[in-house]
């Protein structure tokens, strides 16, 4: 199955895990998407091995890293009528408090979105949404869904 | 082999264990390639798991971060020849070009400031040179409080982990 077909699929049926499961790094990291009406949300549930700090432990920067441009990504491809996964490209993570071995959610925000460039902020959160763990900013190329028609 | 090979494969042995001190590090694989004082390198091998791209196979962007987070804490730690507790504070991510898949990639890294509250690094993600990177990126740490550890030290408390 390809992405437009799933992408598609998800569209009608408002299920959207299958999307996920495409991505074999955002399954890796056990991201689960819910998606209500217009309201977008990313989960990333505590698991051992997304650990980065054993002593603390805290999770891994990385994971967080991993979890905020997949939650970004996958917010494209829902917001947009983009069929094609977008690039990223660049990211900026900026981490506030230490990732606690629980439940991690993402909330993303459409800062910019331009013909071919969207710029997101993606919140990761635990406790509470007002108090993001880390916060990612990032530049993603965007393709348009449709192509322009040939001229006949 | 010579004293100089063996101290650098000794060298690359005592820190390919800090380099995995980390569960997330262990799950992705992250092997220690080389150790100098201003470039230290972590690889990451090819693996089904770490695509981005179904449809290309590349792998995901969020790996190629936690390798080059992985590496800053090294250089920093290797900077140090010492173990001190401390969090990422920002972290910056160009990507100049898709990795090839099924190729290992590299991630080099150096810190070039390194102050008593926070560590400045760069580094990048490459296949055959930093020159022709797949991603560069720089980013900040900060020393958090908690017990600062020699190196032998760790190892031997490492080694009482041990089963």
């Amino acid at each position: 199955m390809t992405i437009e077909t799933i992408v598609a699929a998800a569209r009608a049926s408002r299920d959207w895990a299958p999307l996920v499961g495409l991505v074999p790094y955002a399954q890796f990291l056990g991201v689960r998407l819910d998606i209500r009406g217009d309201q977008f949300s990313a989960c990333m549930p505590f698991d051992k091995k997304l650990i980065g700090n054993p002593a603390l432990p805290a999770l891994h920067g990385g994971a967080i890293g991993g979890f905020l441009e997949s939650a970004g990504l996958f917010y494209l491809l829902w917001d947009m009528d983009s069929v094609e996964l977008p690039r990223t490209i660049n990211f900026t993570f900026e981490f506030l408090r230490s990732g606690r071995p629980v439940d991690t959610y993402a909330s993303v925000f459409m800062v910019k979105q331009g013909q071919r460039v969207a710029h997101l902020r993606i919140e990761a959160w635990q406790s509470s949404p007002d108090k993001p763990i880390a916060i990612g900013h990032g530049n993603f190329m965007v393709k348009p869904g449709a192509q322009p028609k040939e001229a006949t | 082999m010579s004293n100089v090979e063996s101290d650098q494969a000794d060298k690359v042995r005592k820190w390919q264990q800090i380099t995995v001190i980390s569960p997330y590090s262990r799950e992705l694989g992250l092997r220690l390639h080389g150790v100098e004082p201003d470039w230290c390198v972590i690889k990451v091998l090819p693996d089904e798991r770490l695509v981005g791209n179904p449809a290309t196979g590349v792998v995901h962007g969020g790996v190629i971060t936690a390798l080059l987070d992985s590496c800053y804490g090294l250089a920093i730690f290797v900077k140090l020849n010492k173990l001190r507790p401390m969090a990422t504070l920002d972290l910056r991510i160009d990507y100049l070009k898709p990795a090839t898949p099924g190729r290992e990639i590299f991630g080099g890294a150096v810190c070039y400031k390194l102050g008593h509250e926070l560590a400045f690094v760069r580094g990048a993600a490459y296949h055959d040179s930093p020159d022709d990177p797949i991603a560069t990126s720089s980013a900040i740490f900060m020393f958090t409080e908690g017990p600062v550890i020699a190196l032998e030290d760790a190892l031997k408390l490492l080694e009482g982990f041990k089963p």
